[in-house]
């Protein structure tokens, strides 16, 4: 009879470490390390316009970011993270970065677009250009042209008008992008440029236009860099500590509470399971911040062990059965453990609010781990102890850790 | 009154001793922040910080060198790490990258391609706004906290417990300032969770308290601090093992952990030692205290109806 349950416990046991075990390996390998455990750097650039260009928009600052993006494919670095923050700032974190001067170097040089006649002199530049002006066109064949507008119509016709029956050249910094020729003045301000464009091609031209008539400089207002190697060290110091920390907990809590110790102990590494899918299921990013976090959050899910266990301890003392012992303390101990868990999150969540990078991964860190230490170290916890007391095999008080002696007479 | 428990102190009856030492580090916290502020990191004070782990053995003085041979003088690196391998630099100016460069060809060429460097520049607006939104966070946090605790218990368990978290927290700031530890960017993390995590102990003995409180009458003063006493001593046990938890992990960090989580973690240390502390020694004769002070209403409710 008792030993249905018994085996219930471990069967759920044996099933769950052992998916635990079989899943680690490639959890582990998919977590996205931040650029402070794997090399890399962290830019946050502020923005503004370039001589007497207009003030700096959201439109502008995307549009800006994006361009950065574009830039950063183009040297095939992996998984850039590109954020805009408040109304002129872009951060850029690029982990796994060796060359970091010369990347540096490339983004901070503004957008210089020109359009150029055959003999190289500048014609026009970005700033001759109206604002996100630009757009794509599809003739009747479904080809497309890109269409731009220009501020002074009068100039454009005059450059055109200058450079009929040869070209204009579209540059981007000094590389020639296109090369559309000219067959007329063109009067009004507004043109379309035709060639042998594909749909992406004639994207990727309007997209340079508008991004060179938006002329934003960018400041680096902080950066951090890390070489790789010293991240790799911190990686393996740090979860390193941790491990240990972990260890001598749970060595701790099988001494002192004996079998509920044990089931703290089961919990503990579903815990860290657990948390490290949430990891990557929300993609984040595992900074050395949040590795403390993840250490400190085992000591905070260990705690809730802690308050449910000494609770119904002092039940069985008091002179309660097993069963009863085990509702009564953690029905108590349930409000002073959410208590302490809501305490946190609301520090965890000012914390997100101010921080920036690593920090905002250390606060993320300490919510989702109070948010899964509840459901394995308390619910997960009580479960396990439950089908271990009704099961009537570990029914002397020694084995929670209560002397025969400190038992009161009901 | 028979609590049943082993009452080993009265931290009541000494209570103020522990104020006095509470306010006396309080005191030499606020002096010594105002004589010689904190030791702020890059993140707080704008320049360039260098953090280069060498690979090899180096000496303070050899490090010192290799600046001044690039034109760097008045810099005085630290050397610490594992086998002394890490010298960390900090400069007051916001170096250009150029320079940063030129440091770490430098170290490269005199201990080899092992060399790797992670560098913070912080522009000085950056750090401003830094310092600013810190404060705002600690006063939120805490505000966010009381006004918790003031839905769960009453006010003047929100009070007490409010003024022992700040308390707490300016701990960890006045060692930081007294033994002139840099503050950096996790500082502010590990100060902020110490505001989060403080209040635990607290709430766990406020709970036994108005526990006891509902449970027993307590016609006078004394009653009231032997039943303070004697609630403190029903939760020790719980107590010291939840901070024990956590004290541990923080611990490792700290002795194994990587260079710049080392400080973060001592922090840690500090918030948590001191929250245990004062749970015990400042929050509950505190709210006795405030308690105490409505008593002659107390008094005369229940001298009628006994």
């Amino acid at each position: 009879m008792f030993g249905k349950r018994i085996v219930a416990f471990l069967a759920i046991v044996v099933v769950m470490f052992g998916v635990i075990a079989w899943t680690s390996p490639a959890i582990v390998k998919d977590v996205r390390l931040g650029l402070d455990l794997k090399g890399g750097f962290e830019v946050l650039y502020e923005a503004e316009p370039l001589e007497g260009g207009q003030a700096v928009t959201p439109e502008t600052l995307k549009e800006t970011a994006r361009s950065l993006a574009s830039r950063i494919d183009e040297l095939g670095i992996v998984e850039p993270e590109i954020t805009t923050e408040g109304t002129n700032r872009i951060r850029l974190r690029l982990a796994g970065v060796t060359n970091e001067d010369e990347v540096r170097k490339l983004l901070a040089k503004p957008i210089n677009l020109t359009f150029r006649a055959p003999d190289g002199t500048i014609e026009l530049d970005g700033s001759d250009f109206v604002q996100n002006g630009a757009g794509v066109g599809y003739d009747n064949l479904g080809k497309p042209f890109v269409t731009i507008k220009l501020k002074d119509g009068a100039k454009f016709e005059e450059v055109t008008g200058r450079l009929i029956g040869q070209y204009l050249a579209i540059y981007l910094d000094d590389e020639e992008l296109s090369r559309p020729g000219v067959s007329q003045a063109i009067p009004g301000g507004s043109a379309t440029i035709t060639g042998n464009y594909t749909n992406d091609e004639a994207k990727a031209l309007r997209d340079t236009i508008n991004l060179g008539s938006l002329p934003l400089k960018l400041v680096e207002k902080y950066t951090q860099s890390v070489g790789a190697s010293l991240g790799l060290a911190s990686l393996k110091d740090t979860v390193e500590a941790g491990i240990i920390g972990t260890i001598i907990i749970l060595v701790f809590l099988i001494i002192l509470f004996r079998i509920p110790g044990v089931v703290a102990g089961i919990t503990v590494i579903t815990y860290v399971w657990l948390l490290l899918i949430v990891f990557n299921l929300m993609n984040a990013t595992l900074t050395l911040p949040g590795i403390a976090a993840f250490a400190l959050g085992v000591g905070m899910a260990v705690d809730a062990n802690i308050i449910m266990y000494e609770r119904i301890k002092e039940e069985i003392r008091s002179g309660k059965s097993l069963l009863s012992s085990l509702k009564a303390g953690s029905k108590h101990s349930m409000r002073t453990i959410m208590d302490a868990n809501i305490t946190n999150i609301i520090a965890s969540a000012v914390l997100y609010y101010i921080g920036n990078g690593a920090i905002r991964g250390f606060a993320l860190t300490m919510i989702f781990s109070i948010l899964i230490s509840m459901v394995t170290n308390i619910f997960f916890s009580r479960f396990l102890l439950m089908l271990i007391i009704k099961s009537n095999l570990f029914n002397k008080p020694s084995y929670y850790g209560v002397k025969e002696a400190e038992i009161r007479e009901l | 009154m028979n609590f049943n428990t082993k009452i080993r102190f009265d931290f009541v009856g000494n209570r103020n001793k522990f104020f006095l030492f509470s306010i006396a580090l309080t005191v030499i916290g606020i002096l010594s922040l105002l004589i010689f502020n904190l030791n702020l990191g890059v993140d707080f004070k704008a320049g360039t910080n260098m953090d280069i782990s060498v690979g090899k053995a180096v000496s303070q003085q050899e490090a010192k060198d290799i600046l001044t041979q690039i034109g760097i003088e008045g810099v005085t690196p630290t050397v610490g790490g594992t086998g002394n391998q890490r010298v960390s630099a900090r400069f007051d100016e916001v170096l250009a990258q150029p320079k940063i460069v030129e440091i770490q060809n430098a170290f490269k060429a005199a201990y080899g391609d092992q060399v790797s460097a992670e560098v913070n520049v912080v522009s000085p607006d950056m750090a401003r706004e830094l310092g600013i939104k810190t404060i705002w966070a600690v006063l939120i946090a805490s505000v966010g906290i009381m006004i918790y605790v003031m839905i769960r218990f009453e006010w003047r368990f929100a009070l007490a417990a409010n003024i022992a978290i700040l308390y707490d927290a300016f701990v960890v700031v006045a060692l930081f300032s007294i033994f002139r530890l840099e503050v950096d960017l996790p500082f502010i993390a590990a100060v902020l969770t110490t505001i989060g995590y403080s209040i635990n102990d607290k709430i766990v003995i406020f709970d036994r308290i108005r526990e006891n409180l509902r449970f027993g009458k307590y016609k006078n003063r004394d009653q009231l601090s032997e039943m303070v006493n004697a609630s403190l001593w029903q939760t020790m046990e719980r107590n010291i093992y939840t901070v024990l938890a956590v004290l541990v992990i923080a611990v490792c960090l700290f002795v194994f952990g990587s260079h710049s989580i080392k400080l973060f973690a001592l922090a840690k240390i500090i918030g948590l030692t001191s929250g245990a502390y004062s749970s015990i020694c400042i929050a509950s004769p505190l709210w006795l205290l405030l308690k105490g002070k409505e008593k002659p209403k107390v008094a005369v409710k229940s001298s009628t109806s006994s």
